[in-house]
């Protein structure tokens, strides 16, 4: 077997072999210096910005940064890193002009932080001495770790949020009109025990980065440029990524042992990305036009029964998933990536792959040959009170469309997945993604680096338009 | 600020150039090669020399990063014309250590002084800040305005220090005669004097705990004083709340040992406020200010400070009183060096204030802690984040001046 199976084994192994050696801060500064390291990360930058929005700077070995701007948003197609830390805020303004400022500051600390600069221009141990530093500082000599920043709008924001007696939410910054029909509020599937406190919100930033306090470093000063204009409403922390998005990726492990997102949408496959990831404008009417070239993002806060699955036969955990928990080989034979045969039966006349096994009810060929483009982790958050692990997969998948490409498929899900007994989502959010801001629009201060100004580019930009 | 077309590969080398080196740079003494780059003057003070990177600077926003190279502690000032008005200073910086002076300059002649050992006139060399075009506020002519804030700010404590001191007795009176009512409703009331000048009390040093310890802050095996004991003593817990075992009132040798030391500490403090040399500077008005907001955020917003009378936005209102009249007493001196910062935090008061209000006031009483909804707490919690936020830069506005 060439994959390894101890789960804990996985993230360090498949991120070494697929990305790159990773040096750690000190050894970096035993090489001799942080400037030659400057330019080997600087070199990898330029690589990876002529060419975007491929996936370049990992190519080039180094352990450095992906570009912010381009077409669409980095952290989509983007090699999935180790750690995520997403919020979703809530605004606290009904400015539709705090909302813009809001969302400028923010496209320019991204575009900073992206790039491994501090969140201001000053730094964390620099600028007046009786101000708070402009950047909280934790990330100070890491390395930038790969970290992409996205944002994507929720349902509230552009409708508000109904009250439970019905009555319609406030459309606070002039902007239901440019509501996206894709944007709509998820139903109901069976099993579903949400929590409103941690699902949904106005706005959402993903933060992905191969270190975990890289990416909670962004959050944090994100949501420090934030008081007075949105509060965080819901966090949640991932680790080892559970899809690749990258061929060059080898497959990771969910919390349930098995290989998860073998056939996901990898970014090298471009008419995939075009047909099932990016929105395109055809799709949309002209006033939702702001969204072409962007993507939905749907995120699922899946807790496991862990402690049920792991007293569950090694026979019936592969017939539940329908792969082998080894190699990830479909139960119909052959290897990974294997096509699953659901026509080939055992000797007793039943499909080899169970009708109501995970891989055939999420399977293209059963859902009109949608395909997604998984980018989930595995979470942790402690224990319950009867002392068992709150863990289980946070799903997140862009899409084309939603109703398309991911209500059809939870819908059959959630009623005959064999899974869904070991399963619950306990939160649930839906973000249109806008595309990504452009090349070389960012404004740049005296020393080189963005800045904010009155006319800086931003996230969403052609919403408000 | 420069706008490029398009950003070409040399152009992003030269972006992130400065970013790792601006990490490496971080936690050692200078910023290294990214320094020039950015308009950053460099000051390397010895025992005896004061090297300044350039004699000139554009006007505008000038930064100085001031290097300790020598064996004394060492101070760097920013002089005017006249080489005396102080236009900013970084002062005890220790030996291999860096600081930074930010300030704001208008075009003119200034002299720059490193004062290695923090006597003397220091070693002084002529600096020369050319007009850049770039618009200056007024800058080094608040004197008058700070002296006139600490003016008032002090009147303030005084009329403050005198209302507590009488709330007090009378509340102490109460208690000890058994007067529970009596005391329960004067409770409240009587401490807003207090946590609208707590920064004072702080700067005091051990008379803020002595007066106002939380029963969770007391350290095991040492007495407790002051208004929480009795707080509780007034409202007793069952022993749910109470760790599980039942309350033990206060005897009434108890109640009379409590009541006089309150009396005696809040005497304490009206005593060092009404010394003749006491005296609360701008800074410390303007980090006061942060600081009650800071109590607000830690203690008041998250209902710990009064866990069993609930009278919490008494306390939050008094805070929040005590943070507005040290903004407003600078605010002259703000509104000269941030006409910006001076407009958002009268916003951000105003809506705080809204909030709060919408739960009552300190004459007409407030809602109590525990009938607050969850949305109701964190609607005020972020009106409280988006204040303090913008009033952390007070103290470094206003010494920039």
């Amino acid at each position: 077997m060439s994959a390894p199976t101890d789960p804990h084994d996985t993230p360090e192994e498949s991120s070494a072999q697929s990305d790159s050696p990773r040096l750690s801060r000190r050894g970096f500064l035993g090489l001799g210096g942080g400037l030659a390291v400057g330019l080997a990360a600087a070199t990898g930058f330029g690589v990876g910005r002529a060419t975007a929005p491929s996936p370049a700077a990992t190519a080039s070995g180094s352990p450095g940064t992906y570009p912010f701007t381009g077409v669409h948003q980095a952290g989509i197609v983007t090699p999935a890193q180790d750690r995520l830390y997403l919020a979703a805020f809530d605004l606290t303004t009904t400015s539709r002009d705090d909302l813009i400022t809001l969302l400028r500051t923010w496209t320019t600390i991204a575009a900073r932080l992206t790039q491994g600069l501090s969140a201001g221009p000053f730094g964390p141990a620099s600028g007046p001495y009786n101000a708070p530093p402009d950047d909280t500082g934790e990330a100070a000599d890491l390395l930038p770790a790969g970290l992409t920043i996205t944002f994507g709008f929720g349902r509230s924001m552009f409708v508000g949020t109904p009250s439970a007696d019905g009555t319609p939410g406030e459309d606070r910054f002039g902007l239901a009109d440019r509501l996206p029909e894709g944007l709509v509020d998820l139903p109901h599937f069976a099993a579903d025990d949400l929590d409103p406190a941690r699902s949904d919100g106005d706005i959402v930033v993903q933060a992905c980065a191969d270190d975990p306090q890289i990416a909670v470093h962004a959050i944090r000063n994100l949501s420090r440029a934030a008081f007075g204009t949105a509060t965080i409403r819901w966090t949640q922390l991932g680790y080892g990524r559970t899809s690749s998005t990258s061929t060059a990726q080898l497959t990771p492990r969910n919390l349930f042992g098995f290989k998860d997102g073998t056939a996901n949408v990898k970014a090298e496959e471009t008419s995939d990305l075009q047909e099932h990831v990016w929105v395109p404008g055809s799709a949309l009417t002209p006033q939702t036009q702001w969204l072409a070239g962007g993507s939905f993002l749907v995120a699922r806060r899946i807790r496991m029964r862990i402690e049920t699955w792991d007293r569950t036969s090694l026979g019936e955990q592969e017939g539940l998933v329908g792969r082998t928990k080894g190699a990830g080989a479909p139960l119909s034979g052959g290897t990974e990536f294997t096509e699953p045969d659901f026509t080939a039966k055992g000797g007793d006349g039943k499909p080899l792959i169970a009708v109501d096994s995970h891989v055939r009810l999420a399977h293209p060929s059963e859902n009109k040959g949608v395909r997604m483009l998984r980018r989930g982790y595995n979470f942790t958050d402690g224990n319950d009170s009867l002392g068992r692990l709150d863990a289980g997969l946070f799903f997140l998948a862009f899409v084309t469309d939603p109703r398309t490409h991911y209500i059809p498929m939870q819908t059959a899900l959630s009623s005959n997945d064999g899974l869904m007994e070991y399963l619950t989502h306990t939160a649930s959010g839906l973000y249109a993604v806008p595309p990504g801001v452009p090349d070389g629009s960012l404004v740049l201060g005296s020393d080189g680096t963005p800045v904010t100004t009155d006319d800086s580019p931003y996230v969403g930009q052609a919403l408000f338009a | 600020m420069s706008r490029r077309p398009v950003l070409t590969a040399a152009a992003l080398a030269a972006l992130v150039l400065p970013l790792v080196a601006g990490c490496v740079a971080n936690d050692t003494a200078g910023s290294g090669p990214s320094a020039s780059s950015s308009g950053v003057l460099t000051v390397k003070s010895t025992d005896d020399a004061c090297e300044v990177s350039a004699a000139e600077a554009p006007s505008g926003t000038v930064q100085f990063a001031v290097t300790n190279a020598g064996d004394d502690v060492t101070e760097f000032y920013l002089l005017g014309d006249d080489g005396l008005r102080v236009i900013s200073e970084v002062e005890n910086v220790g030996p291999g250590l860096s600081r930074d002076l930010v300030v704001q300059v208008k075009p003119g002649t200034y002299y720059t002084a490193c004062k290695p050992g923090m006597v003397g006139d220091g070693i002084r060399a002529e600096f020369t800040v050319t007009d850049s075009g770039s618009d200056v506020g007024p800058t080094g002519d608040t004197a008058d305005q700070i002296s006139a804030a600490e003016a008032q700010y002090v009147a303030y404590v005084k009329d403050q220090v005198g209302a507590l001191i009488s709330g007090t007795q009378e509340f102490a009176d109460a208690y000890t005669s058994g007067d529970d009512e009596k005391a329960r409703s004067l409770y409240a009331d009587t401490r807003v004097h207090w946590e609208r000048i707590e920064p004072v009390a702080e700067s005091f040093g051990d008379l803020d705990p002595l007066l106002d310890l939380r029963e969770a802050d007391v350290e095991a095996g040492t007495p407790w004083s002051g208004w929480h004991l009795i707080e509780k003593d007034l409202w007793q817990p069952e022993p749910d709340a109470n760790g599980g075992v039942a309350y033990v009132p206060l005897t009434q040798e108890q109640r009379d040992a409590a009541a006089a030391d309150l009396v005696k500490y809040t005497q304490q403090l009206v005593d060092e406020v009404n010394a003749p040399d006491f005296t609360f500077e701008a800074f410390q008005i303007a980090n006061g200010a942060k600081e009650l907001l800071d109590e607000v955020a830690t203690g008041k917003v998250t209902g710990e400070e009064e866990i069993w009378s609930h009278t919490d936005l008494w306390d939050f209102q008094s805070n929040v009183d005590g943070a507005h009249v040290g903004f407003e007493v600078l605010a002259d001196v703000v509104e000269a060096q941030d006409p910006d910062l001076a407009d958002e935090l009268t916003t951000r008061f105003a809506e705080l204030q809204t909030l709060l209000s919408a739960q009552g006031s300190i004459e007409s009483g407030f809602t109590y802690y525990d009938d607050l909804t969850d949305a109701q707490i964190k609607a005020l919690a972020a009106a409280v984040d988006a204040l303090a936020e913008p009033l952390s830069q007070l103290t470094a506005t206003v010494t920039s001046s």
